[in-house]
Order: structure tokens, then sequence, then C-alpha cells
């Protein structure tokens, strides 16, 4: 099977995220990028069901230049090939960056034939715009369904399961199809020494995009109020036992 | 106009979508609503409390459980229809699916997660703060729409009922729904087993990479036991295969709300934190007292957790025995 798997660049702050002066961006000096991490088990779940029917799997993005590592981690645990569509202008809002994706997949498909399935993750974990793949599903005419926890291909159809407040809801979707997955669906490989080597020779196309932008525009980023705390150190060690039980009794959480 | 989506499992009623509603009240216009599906028509009175005018009922067979295309393309309709300001849903799972699957049918800008709502909904703008990073980072954000398509984020608005109830008086819309769209519809379940959940428990024992292994976690959920709750866990320990994702608490994970939450071995990361940062009460346990986890938390033990547990369950045996 064909599966094609769109990830998103993201930086990996630490105790706090901070803002640029400018207000316009997460200040990412001294900070990682990663993928973000629904997309991480994307590759995964692309990586397993490639395992498990063959086929060939391609990972997408759009964004700066340097998300081609992302690409090339994702070739070191299990993709194939990597497409990149390069931007220079910093994020672009979630109309624009769906329909520069369906024009990039219309194309991968007119020269090798149509993807099974199309894979994103929930959201993004910068933007949290919950709808890129809803998007694209819908732009190529497919079925879409997101939170996917738990991920399977028999008979032409995926089978998605999800959380609801009920209990776990199942969908069988007719291939191909698009499918939003959740951290949790599997636990992401690591890569091996052999899947890193191939990762440096591997092709990654790079091409810059374009298409209109949408009517959501970020005008400023801002921190959240802080909580701080006068922390009560209770003592060192083991010795402390008294005195957070003695907490606990005032919590009422000693029943 | 402000239509509102509610949102509902075969007929009863999410409580969350009483969220969307007292935050489409603020806009000072007519709020109607929008039931999707023949099961939600006994919905209609519940609204009433929440100064609802008109209860909007879909009806097609499509509809008789939720489905992701289906219930987008009924909001698409209805927005075709009635031509709305705004549309809000609660940015849950379904919302934001729900209004991503409108956006995408209509063509209109949707954003998800709002906090706050500025300005008149007929203005070709609306102005909102939106959430970022599961809420680690908020955006003023602009939307340009005619008919502006925004999800509330969840526990964002205490939902309260109106001064003035509304008469929420039942008007069939009529839909057409491609029977194709079926192929979303949720086609079997597996009910939840009752029990106390990462999400509900009154106190959560968390672990992180400071707990080193998979059986470490031991004497965490003996903690946990003694107490009631359950344990949890950060992203390097699900990543480390030591628990189960199902315990993972943050952005990623579950956000919890205990009474107590205990840090075990976590340096909380923001992501962590987003996640944490609804507990009443936290008490980290950690070597390192400048740790993150610590300079947030109400008490700490400053101290290796593998000594620490076990005396904090040794000394609650001791005193529940005297
Ligand atoms: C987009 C994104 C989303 C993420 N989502 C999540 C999420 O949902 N949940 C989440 O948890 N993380 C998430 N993360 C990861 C997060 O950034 C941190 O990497 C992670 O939370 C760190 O876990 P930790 O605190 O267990 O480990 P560490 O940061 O390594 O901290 C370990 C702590 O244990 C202490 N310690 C060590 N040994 C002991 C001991 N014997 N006794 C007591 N203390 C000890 C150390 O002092 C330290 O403070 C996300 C990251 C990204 C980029």
């Amino acid at each position: 099977m064909r599966i094609c798997v769109c990830v998103k660049r993201v930086p990996a702050p630490g105790s706090k995220i901070n803002i640029t002066a400018d207000g316009q961006q997460v200040d990412t000096t001294n900070l990682g990028f990663t993928t973000s991490p629904h997309e991480e088990c994307a590759v995964e779940a692309a990586a397993q069901l490639v395992e498990e029917h063959g086929g060939e799997a391609t990972v997408l993005t759009l964004g700066p230049a340097e998300a081609e590592e992302q690409l090339r981690y994702a070739i070191s645990v299990g993709m194939h090939r990597g497409v990149l569509l390069a931007t220079a202008d910093g994020e672009w809002d979630p109309q624009r960056t769906a329909r520069a994706l369906t024009t990039a997949i219309t194309e991968l498909e007119a020269v090798d034939g149509p993807f099974d399935l199309i894979l994103f993750g929930n959201e993004s974990a910068d933007a949290g715009g919950f709808q890129v793949g809803i998007r694209v599903a819908h732009a190529l005419g497919r079925p879409m369904v997101n939170g996917a926890k738990g991920l399977s291909v028999a008979d032409g159809a995926a089978s998605v399961e999800r959380e609801a407040d009920a209990g776990r809801e199942t969908y069988s979707l007719p291939l191909p199809a698009v499918v939003g997955v959740k951290e949790g669906v599997n636990l992401p490989r690591y890569p091996t020494m052999r899947g890193r080597l191939a990762s440096k020779k591997a092709e990654v196309a790079s091409n810059q995009p374009s298409a209109d932008a949408g009517g959501l525009a970020e005008q400023v980023l801002k921190s959240p109020p802080e909580r701080t705390s006068q922390t009560i150190v209770l003592g060192t060690g083991p010795d402390a036992a008294p005195a957070v039980v003695d907490v606990l009794e005032e919590l009422g959480v000693l029943s | 106009m402000i239509l509102v989506l509610i949102e509902h499992d075969r007929g009863s009623l999410a409580p969350a979508s009483l969220e969307a509603l007292t935050a489409a009240r603020t806009f000072g216009d007519a709020v109607e609503a929008l039931t999707i599906g023949d099961t939600a028509d006994g919905l209609a009175a519940d609204l009433e409390a929440y100064g609802v005018t008109v209860v909007h009922q879909a009806h097609d067979d499509v509809l008789g459980d939720y489905g992701p295309e289906a219930w987008g393309e009924v909001v698409a309709q209805a927005v075709r229809a009635l031509s709305p300001a705004v549309v809000l849903a609660t940015g849950t799972d379904r919302g934001n699916e729900v209004l991503a699957q409108a956006a995408a049918r209509l063509d209109l800008p949707f954003a998800a997660n709002a906090i706050e709502l500025r300005g008149s909904a007929d203005a070709d703008t609306l102005d909102m703060t939106r959430v970022r990073w599961g809420g680690s980072l908020l955006e003023d954000a602009s939307l340009t729409a005619p008919t502006k398509l925004v999800t509330v984020a969840h526990h964002a608005v205490d939902a309260a009922p109106a001064d003035t109830p509304g008469a929420a008086t039942p008007s069939l819309l009529a839909v057409e729904i491609d029977p194709s769209l079926a192929r979303t519809v949720v086609s079997g379940r597996v009910e939840r087993e009752a029990g106390v959940t990462l999400a509900t428990a009154p106190v959560v024992v968390g672990g992180g990479r400071g707990v080193g292994s998979a059986d470490g976690f031991a004497p965490l959920q003996e903690l946990a036991d003694e107490l009631g709750g359950v344990v949890g866990c950060s992203r390097a320990v699900t990543n480390n295969g030591w628990r189960n994702h199902t315990d993972q608490v943050g952005q990623t994970g579950t956000r919890i709300a205990p009474d107590v939450y205990f840090a075990c071995g976590i340096s909380g990361a923001i992501q962590h934190w987003v996640g944490a940062m609804a507990s009443k009460h936290i008490i980290a346990i950690n070597t390192d007292q400048q740790a993150n986890m610590v300079t947030k938390a109400g008490h700490a033990v400053i101290g290796d957790l593998h000594e620490v547990v076990p005396a904090i369950t040794a000394e609650i045996r001791r005193r529940k025995s005297a």
C-alpha cells in the first residue's frame, strides 16, 4: 500500500516558552526542534502498516528549509522518501497550508498513483489549528476521521478507534482515506544505525509552494498568566514523610 | 445571530456544549442552537435555561449516530440556510472536528480553542485570544469571514444559565445529506469500564524519568491505592515504554484536576505542566530543589523518590491503623 504522512517541525521548549521581542514568534534561541508528537506517531503507524502490508511511505512537510531535518528523521524510522514544501515567510495559516498540501499530494499522485492512506497528526503541537488534515481530505473528496488511538487496515478499509466520553468508538473508512492520529496510538521506534545511514542518502525533493492565504491571521503571541507559588519545603528525604501526611490530613484526602 | 452546535451522544447532551452557549450570549445577539439527528430532539427543553431562542433540528437517516463528515455537512448547510454571524461549538474532539469539517465544506476560515472573543458578531473581522501549545502560549488572532466559525476552549468558560430563559422553539432544518457520508459514522463501540480514571481521580501519583524503570512504579501504585487514586506519568516515561500512554499527563496526554497531585521525579516541563496545572494541590518530590515542578508546587520534599514515596505510604498505614 502507498501511504503519505504529513508532519510539522516544531520547537521543543523546556520549562517555559519564550516569545521574541516583536511578539510574532516563539524565541527558539537555544531550542532544539522536533516533529509534533502526534505526527511522530503517524510516521510510526505508516512504518508499521508498510511492514505489514508492503508498499511505500512518503513523508511530506510544509515549513522552513530546516524542516528537512524532520523529513530525514522520519526516513530514518521507516519512511521511504521525503518531500519538502519550503516556505520562507514564517508560519502559514491553516487554509493556505491545506491548499498547498492538497496541491502537492495531487501532483505526487499524478506521477506515482494514488495514496491508499494519508496520515496527519490530530493537531499540530504549536498552532493547534485542528483542521489542516480535515481540509485536505475534503479537497481530495476522501473520508477523514481525526483523533485515532487505534489504526489498522484490512480488506480495503481502515479501521480507526478513538476515545470518547462513553468509551471507545470504532470507525471503518473505505480506502483511499485520511486519518488524523493521536499520540498513544503506538510507541514510536528510535532510528537504527542502518536507518540513520539510509536517511542520509535518501531522496528529499524540495519545492516552493504557492497558495492563497486564508482568513485566520495571527496578530501577536502572549504568555498566559503564570501561577507562582511559595513552595513550602516539607523536608529532605524520607524523614519528611510525617509532614507530608500532615498535609494530606489537612486537605482531607486521608479517608 | 449566533448559532451554537449542541454536542450530544445519541441524544444525551455533552455538558461541555453549555460552555459554548454561555460564551455565545456575551455578544448580545440572539442565540440559536443546532441539534443533529432526531435522537437529540428532546434536548430543546434543556436549552431554554441557556437563553436559546430557536433550536434548529436536522433529521436524516445518516444522522442516527455521530459522524464527522455528516455532522460537518449539516453545519455547512445550516450556515447557508441561516447565515449566522458566528457559529460556536465547544473545543472538544467532536466540536473541533465538526467545525473544521464545516469550514472545509464552506471554504471558510476556522479558529479552534478561543478563550476570549472581542467585538461585535456582525463585524467583518472577529478578534479573539486563542490557545496554542495546549495552553502554554496564547495568541491574539483575527478571523475574517462572512460567517465566523469558532470553538471555545473546553473549560475556558464556566457554563451558566441565562438571566432570562429563551423559548427554545424547535424548528426543522431541511438538510440533504449524501448517503455516502455514512462512511465516517461510528460503526461500533466498546463502553468504558466503571472506575476512577486519570482525568477524574481525586489523587494522582505521577512519576517521571526519575522513577527509572517500569518496576520503579510499584511503590507509586501502592501510594495511589492507599489514597484511592491512580498513577500518572510524564512523556519521558511513556517514551521509555515504562507505562502506557493512557497514564500520560500533559499537552499530548490527559489533563488532570485532582485534589492532590504527587509529582515524583518529574522536572515540570511546560508541556507536562499544562496537563497538571488544574490540580488543587501539588506535592513535588524531587532531588533537584531548582526543578520547575518544585518551584511551582505548593509543597515539596527534596530527596530520592525511591526512599520518600515508600516512607509516605508507611506513615499513612501507620496512622490508619493507629
Ligand atoms: C510538543 C511536545 C509535547 C509534549 N507533551 C508532553 C506531555 O503531554 N506530557 C509530558 O509529560 N511531557 C510532554 N512533553 C515532553 C516534555 O517536554 C519533557 O520532555 C518531559 O515532560 C520530561 O519528563 P520528566 O519530567 O519525567 O523527565 P526529566 O525532564 O528528565 O526530569 C526528571 C526529573 O526527575 C528528577 N529526578 C531524577 N532522579 C530522581 C530521584 N531518584 N528522585 C527524585 N527525583 C529525581 C530530576 O531532578 C528531574 O527533575 C512534550 C514535548 C513536546 C515537544
